[in-house]
């Protein structure tokens, strides 16, 4: 493969999908600490927000320790080169909080939808646009459906005015032709000035080998997380994401020692669950389940004793979707319910 | 015998039809014209073959009928944006509306919680919330008023082919519109609402959840014969209302886990969301027919 001169955009995931393994319990010194020192190391994007989005605090998903407003204000003007990006999830967070997320500087506003509901997004992408925020589409759970469909929900993502479409592989399910496929259609039939992005999950420890199909397909934004700390067994580690790129010959713009240094100094040391592909994780990228259920399945597991993994491969067999974490509960009780009958 | 109220619906969508195919039913009430804006759409045509008047111009379109057909009542399962408008154009012919979308200009109707605060009071603009808040606000109103609930939170889960256009559209005013209701009809002291779409195929049946914390310590006998009361009331209009899992008792959490079968007469019965706000909107207009009934035998 060679990649050789190409450049990408980089952005960290750490302080928003990484909210997830630490049960959105970061605080916002913790935050302001580690996107620092990623600034200083050249990372040019960071995601700062509830794991869930804007909006996300919730019995559902988990309260944070901070509100999304107190975490943006206090890492926004720490910042010197670095952007900050938020994510918002129409159906949990509203233009409201795209409004508040604006005005706490935050520079990149990123729309999630499933992968087949791009039109509720509609609302979102045209005020982050009429705002002049770099806005991102960003089609969740992407292995569910193939390149031609992902197309036609890009389009409409860019129709309504979105710069850049994220094939995002929030399972951690795809392989790389999976990936060279998404992105390929995308980057062929979008507008040439539209973007296309990738965010991976290494539940299969497929991160980097599907970043590098990104890339080579024609992606010029790549997600990843320092450490990787993120959902499920966490995303692309974006530290040895930039090795291998750096030894590839691809322009990051970020200092790799430096970014070695957060990872193993400051961001190993603060997390509080094991961000590794374990047999719940693993399950996940083979089933292909949404990353965010690992926790909430093993504590139903633990409460209703049952098997987390049994619970993880029913929850795929119904077809769940982002942002369902209230079947788990649901769904083993089901379970029990079942057990004890037999 | 009384004659029927007649009614204009407007908007020819999932919701509109499904409505029809309801209203078409009631004693009450007669249907006589559907408003739509496009002439090809499927709602328009069925409405005519069951003997409606109709229109492609949206309410402008009604306006010059409306005194001599004699509506004085409209539903409007549009959307929330144009909502305002439609509701000022037929106000000015005394007519009544039950709001549909999540508009919210008028207070709001939740029936089994609220629908008899509603008689006498002679509302202009009536407001049914979402689907979503018509299949969740009964169970926090059930804990409610048991005991004070500091945070009511719901996740309605709907598939994909039961959200309209107008759905998706609405969907930020889905969201805030009915954690309003939640406060302001379930009584919880803080609302939050989630809307997930689910594309499964087959598609999935409507499911809520919803969780209450409670200011002190759950009254958990209390708390399930009210909640079984407030079952038995939604079941009188919708009776494929039912408590799945729960209620969960976990430290101040109280879970209800919910599928909202529908009656299948326009979208099958997998589109509960659709059933419960439609049943909600003619019980609601059923009521204030009643009202203009006795005002005109009076």
């Amino acid at each position: 493969m060679n990649l050789e001169g190409k450049k990408v955009t980089l952005h960290d995931m750490s302080l928003r999908d990484g909210m997830h393994p630490q049960r959105h319990q970061l605080t916002t010194e913790q935050m302001v600490e580690v996107a620092t020192a990623l600034d200083a190391a050249g990372v040019p994007l960071i995601e700062v927000t509830h794991g869930d989005g804007l909006g996300g605090a919730s019995v559902n998903y988990g309260f944070p320790a901070a509100s999304d407003e107190e975490y943006l204000r206090a890492v926004v003007p720490k910042m010197n080169d670095a952007k900050i990006s938020a994510l918002l999830i129409p159906g949990i967070g509203t233009v409201d909080h795209l409004r508040m997320a604006h005005d706490c500087g935050v520079h990149t506003i990123r729309v999630a939808t499933h992968c087949t509901e791009a039109d509720v997004s509609e609302q979102h992408i045209v005020l982050g646009a009429k705002m002049e925020m770099d806005t991102v589409g960003f089609l969740m759970m992407a292995h569910m459906i193939p390149p031609e469909q992902l197309l036609e929900q890009a389009k409409l993502m860019q129709g309504y005015g979105a710069n850049c479409i994220y094939i995002t592989d929030s399972a951690g399910y795809m392989l790389p032709d999976h990936v060279t496929a998404r992105v390929g259609r995308l980057r062929d039939e979008l507008d040439a000035d539209v973007e296309v992005g990738f965010h991976g999950h290494h539940n299969m420890h497929m991160g980097i080998a599907n970043s590098l199909a990104a890339l080579e397909a024609g992606a010029s934004r790549v997600d990843g997380s320092v450490a990787g700390m993120g959902a499920g067994a966490g995303n692309t580690p974006l530290e040895v994401f930039v090795a291998v790129l750096h030894r590839m010959g691809v322009e990051t713009g970020v200092d790799m020692w430096k970014l070695m240094d957060v990872a193993e100094e400051i961001v190993y040391p603060l997390m509080t669950h094991k961000v590794r592909a374990d047999r719940d994780s693993l399950t996940l990228g083979y089933a292909g389940v949404y990353s965010s259920f690992l926790l909430h399945a093993k504590r139903a597991a633990d409460k209703y004793g049952l098997k987390s993994t049994d619970i993880l491969i029913e929850l795929g067999r119904m077809k769940t979707v982002g942002g369902q974490e209230d079947m788990i509960e649901d769904v083993a009780l089901d379970m029990k319910k079942a057990g004890a009958a037999e | 015998m009384t004659t029927k109220v007649k009614a204009a619906i407007i908007g020819s969508g999932n919701i509109g039809t499904d409505l029809l195919y309801k209203a078409l039913r009631s004693e009450t009430i007669e249907p006589v014209w559907m408003v739509g804006i496009d002439p090809e759409s499927e709602g328009l045509k069925r409405a005519k073959e069951l003997g409606l008047k109709t229109t492609a111009d949206g309410v402008k379109g009604m306006e010059p009928h409306i005194a001599d057909d004699k509506v004085q009542l409209a539903w409007d399962a549009t959307s929330a944006y144009v909502h305002q408008s439609n509701n000022e154009l037929v106000k000015k012919y005394g007519v009544k509306m039950v709001d549909l979308t999540p508009a919210a200009i008028g207070p709001f109707c939740v029936p089994p919680v609220n629908l008899e605060e509603m008689v006498g009071r002679d509302e202009q603009n009536v407001n049914m919330v979402t689907c979503g808040g018509q299949a969740t606000i009964p169970m926090v109103a059930a804990v409610s008023r048991v005991q004070a609930v500091e945070y009511g939170e719901i996740i309605a889960t709907v598939s994909s082919r039961s959200a309209g256009p107008g759905t998706r559209k609405n969907i930020d005013e889905f969201t805030r519109t009915t954690a309003r209701g939640v406060e302001v009809v379930g009584g919880a002291e803080r609302g939050k609402a989630i809307i997930i779409i689910n594309p499964a195929e087959p598609p999935l049946m409507m499911r809520d959840t919803i969780h209450c914390l409670t200011k002190d310590a759950p009254k958990q006998d209390e708390i399930i014969e009210s909640a079984q009361r407030m079952i038995a009331e939604v079941q009188k209009y919708v009776p494929g209302y039912r408590l799945k899992n729960g209620p969960v008792f976990d430290g101040n959490r109280v879970s209800f886990y919910m599928l909202v079968e529908g009656l299948g007469d326009f979208l099958p019965e997998y589109a509960g969301n659709l059933d419960i706000m439609t049943a909600a909107g003619l019980r609601t207009a059923e009521l204030i027919a009643e009202e203009i009934q006795r005002a005109e035998a009076a």
